[in-house]
């Protein structure tokens, strides 16, 4: 993966920037050793790792907007960074740039029952705002795996999703407000306890930029009142197509499950194996189905359910009955991703979206590239939205095998296009996927997404070197080309 | 004036792109049913999208469906509603309001408008459904955005942008969106006699609960009288309705726990499904206010603890109207037809009733030359309003498409 070239004249002036970054944040706010620099080389997605040239960790909103205001007006590239679990690279450092740690920015700053939200710093991590809300029964709903972990700044960043999105969407439909700093100082605020902008949308739009537009200082969010009850039914097929069937028609039944998961025989394996779960080891594939809501509602859409998986040929059928078994059910789906890492000394999980019913199709063509690159692979899946997480096993330190494996998650992405889907459902594009935007996009396509990078950061300061695979200079994309002249189709219609 | 009415998506490039080269601006316009909302727009010529007609893709069981921008909204809820599903944000229908006739608005009207109906706070709005689009900018450029699957984080959600940019950005001409199941069954249960204040602490709570509320709205008594449904016309008070809908055992049970829940608030009657249809459509498109349409309508988004207090804020006399959506977080305001100045004067009362508690206020119905002369939407501060003319220029520098139609020179 190429990154921009570091900018030798800003290498030199490391020194003086630390020394003006200092002035901004006193004191142990900015990072210059390297050992110390070593804690932020890399995030989620550990195969790639930088040093940063200097970190800086501020605590206030003023300081952020001085720290961007300087990097402005001294050509200096800045990272933001949340908790560093990016499973994309969207916090991978620069050699010539500042990483802007967000993690002092951990107030819960207000808990408003009565609108139904809280606004909360970005350095907050997701699970702390259900964690602070609970006692009155209310929770946040966008619940991404790495939800003890990561922040909601970060969640504002990639859009994060999680297992009950289908039912309860992404952090973009959850989010009310923010603060944000603009690469130029200004400090802008968006939203807020009301409901949707007036005219451009630009909340929605900085949710799910990746830190390529602004850096978020405050995030109002949405908060939920706890369903009633949940209870999951763990239900499995002789086939895929069988369980993608089943999938099917229980949203062609017009119910909508709070979470809705699928796992294939290599994961269930994995899984039981590592949790004990009761997972049926004869299935190809095992299909979690959470139902959540008021307990008479939810009694009788698990018998529904239940009915629909019949009729679509489980061999396996069981309802939760009681808390304990429903996380019993859910234990092993939830430690899919460690129990690969007990049975491979590296995995890669990739994250593309499919037109559900292309599922047989995706993955009858992964299993030839299995065979094809020689590397096993497991699938975990969001079943109710189409979202693949394959998870390609390898071993680094076998030479050549994290190049087969990175060549081989490509060609599951480019596939999940060539059925209609799309690169990335929840992990964002970042460094990883940059390089393949253009088998998603045209050339206008990404010009037009960068001319909006233009309208907030001329210079590409914030965050660059991701998801853009050709850098164009602004006054480029700026200029308008005027064709012809002639009246359009003269047989059209008038009226 | 030449009226533009391209039948493919090359003659609406075409279209834009000569406009381009003339310099002169495009009205743009789906079926045309909301040109008198927002303001004014100085415009050379139109760009009308009703011949890019047609749904292109359905597929209830991946919860998708694509179509041409000019498609008409009623075309697609009709087919969703043959496979039981719906649009879950509820779009209103502003036709009637805006003097013109029902039904006739286009589902790129509704994208562009974001309109969103008394489900929105349960589901979202147009804009959380909007899946992806292709659109020609006023750079004369054909551009994709989103995808057509209902999870896509890849690149910028421009679709966001789109939604509620007044056609000021690109012209579309496809559009996907995520539908979902329409529910079973409705029930709305209606508390009578309550005052504005006690009403938005009612509906605050029934938001509060679990019973997955997915409406809740008020009408003071002056408006009541005016409802087709018997039960509200027949009140004679104030009435504030709380829905749920969903399978029939559920709605029964949730209807019943409100009640309970709500007991000390008010007496309590339930509406079954066809009735809560009815009055729930007639709170979605305003229908109190359609009939004089000698008032002034505004639109008032703020966070929802806070409707009571704007509305007693704002205080304009007896003959203003107005009633609650979004649980107190949506004002709809009827203020008596006026000159210049009154009118001048009433638009900074609601202007400064917002100050504190944020939101904004949208001017929705007034007579064309008083729509020129006040903001018709939220005035924007400096820094967020420099900004907001950077994204026009990304997408449209030369001004080419509805220029001024949500803020002067954008």
């Amino acid at each position: 993966m190429r990154m921009p070239e570091p900018d030798r004249a800003i290498l030199a002036r490391r020194a003086e920037i630390a020394r003006a970054l200092n002035a901004i944040v006193p004191g142990e706010g900015v990072i210059v050793e390297e050992d110390e620099l070593r804690a932020y080389e890399s995030d989620g997605l550990t195969a790639y790792r930088q040093l940063p040239m200097i970190a800086v960790l501020p605590e206030t909103t003023d300081q952020v907007s001085a720290i961007l205001k300087y990097c402005h007006e001294n050509g200096v590239k800045l990272v933001p960074r949340g908790a560093g679990t990016s499973l994309s690279g969207g916090a991978l450092p620069l050699a010539d740039g500042v990483l802007l740690g967000m993690g002092k920015f951990k107030r819960i700053l207000d808990v408003d029952f009565e609108n139904r939200c809280a606004v909360v710093q970005p350095g907050v991590t997701n699970l702390g705002v259900t964690k602070a809300v609970e006692h009155a029964g209310f929770y946040y709903a966008p619940d991404p795996s790495s939800q003890i972990a990561c922040t909601i700044g970060g969640n504002v960043a990639e859009n994060s999703g999680g297992v009950h999105c289908l039912k309860y969407g992404l952090t973009a439909n959850n989010v009310l407000g923010v603060e944000a700093v603009l690469i130029d100082g200004t400090v802008l605020r968006l939203g807020g306890k009301h409901l949707d902008a007036e005219a451009y949308d630009l909340l929605g739009l900085l949710t799910g930029s990746e830190g390529l537009l602004a850096v978020v200082t405050e995030v109002t969010v949405r908060l939920l009142r706890a369903p009633e009850t949940a209870r999951a039914i763990l239900l499995g097929f002789p086939t895929s197509e069988q369980g993608g069937d089943c999938v099917a028609a229980i949203i062609g039944a017009g119910i909508v499950p709070g979470g809705m998961e699928m796992m294939d025989k290599p994961a269930i394996h994995a899984a039981e194996a590592f949790v004990n779960a009761g997972y049926p080891l004869d299935v190809e594939a095992l299909l979690i189905v959470e139902l959540d809501g008021p307990q008479v509602e939810v009694d009788l859409l698990v018998a529904q359910v239940t009915e629909i998986a019949a009729a679509n040929g489980a061999v396996t059928s069981r309802a939760s009955d009681s808390e304990a078994e429903r996380q019993v059910f859910w234990a092993g789906r939830k430690a899919a991703f460690p129990a690969i890492g007990r049975i491979s000394p590296d995995y890669y999980c990739m994250d593309g979206t499919i037109p559900r019913h292309k599922l047989p199709l995706v993955l009858r063509r992964m299993r030839e590239m299995s065979e094809t690159y020689g590397l096993r692979v497991a699938n975990v899946f969001h079943a109710g939205d189409g979202n693949l997480h394959p998870l390609i096993l390898y071993d680094a330190n076998e030479p050549g095998e994290l190049e087969r494996a990175e060549e081989f998650g490509a060609e599951i992405l480019k596939l999940c296009v060539e059925v209609g889907g799309v690169l990335t459902g929840e992990h964002g594009v970042g460094v990883e996927k940059r390089d393949l935007m253009e088998t998603m996009f045209s050339d206008a396509d990404l010009k037009q997404q960068q001319r909006v990078k233009c309208a907030f950061d001329p210079d590409s300061l914030l965050n660059p070197g991701k998801m853009f695979p050709v850098l164009h200079r602004c006054v480029e994309l700026g200029r308008v080309h005027v064709h012809g002249g002639k009246v359009p189709f003269p047989d059209l219609p008038r009226f | 004036m030449a009226s533009l009415k391209p039948e493919t998506s090359e003659q609406a490039l075409e279209a834009v792109a000569w406009a381009l080269a003339e310099e002169t601006p495009l009205e743009v316009i789906g079926r045309g049913s909301k040109r008198a909302l927002g303001r004014p727009v100085q415009a050379g010529n139109n760009i009308e999208l009703s011949a890019l007609s047609g749904i292109t893709l359905y597929e209830p069981e991946e919860l998708v469906l694509s179509a041409r921008a000019g498609t008409p909204l009623a075309e697609i809820e009709s087919a969703l509603a043959a496979k039981n599903q719906m649009l879950a944000f509820e779009p209103a229908d502003l036709g009637p309001l805006l003097g013109g006739a029902a039904g006739a608005g286009s589902i790129g009207g509704v994208l562009a408008c974001n309109l969103a109906g008394p489900r929105r706070i349960k589901v979202g709005a147009a804009r959380d459904h909007f899946l992806g689009a292709h659109a020609v900018s006023g750079r004369g450029e054909v551009f994709k955005i989103g995808g057509r699957v209902v999870k896509n984080v890849t690149g910028y959600d421009l679709c966001k942008l789109l939604a509620g940019s007044y056609g000021t950005l690109a012209a579309m001409t496809d559009v996907t969106v995520k539908v979902l199941p329409a529910p079973e069954k409705t029930r709305t249960v209606l508390f009578h006699g309550l005052d504005d204040a006690a009403a938005v602490k009612a509906m605050s709570r029934a938001l509060q609960s679990s019973h997955e509320v997915s409406g809740a709205a008020h009408m003071p008594a002056a408006l009541t009288g005016g409802s087709a449904v018997s039960y509200v016309a027949k009140a004679g008070g104030a009435v504030t309705a709380i829905r749920v809908e969903g399978p029939g055992p559920s709605v029964e049970h949730r209807a019943a726990a409100l009640r309970r829940d709500l007991a000390d608030v008010a007496e309590s009657e339930e509406l079954h499904s066809v009735n809560s249809a009815k009055l729930w459509t007639e709170l979605r498109d305003v229908a109190a206010f359609v009939k004089d349409s000698s008032r002034v309508i505004w639109r008032i988004s703020i966070p929802p603890a806070a409707g009571a207090e704007v509305v007693a804020r704002i205080a304009l006399g007896e003959d203003t109207r107005h009633f609650f959506d979004w649980g107190g977080g949506l004002i709809w305001l009827a203020l008596p037809a006026s000159d210049a100045l009154a009118f001048e004067a009433r638009h900074a009362a609601v202007r400064a009733a917002l100050k504190d508690c944020g939101g904004h206020a949208t001017l929705i119905r007034a007579p064309e030359d008083l729509r020129a002369r006040v903001p018709v939407f939220q005035p924007q501060e400096e820094g967020l309003a420099a900004l907001t003319a950077r994204v026009k220029n990304s997408f449209d520098p030369r001004r080419i498409l509805n220029p001024g139609r949500i803020y002067a020179g954008v």
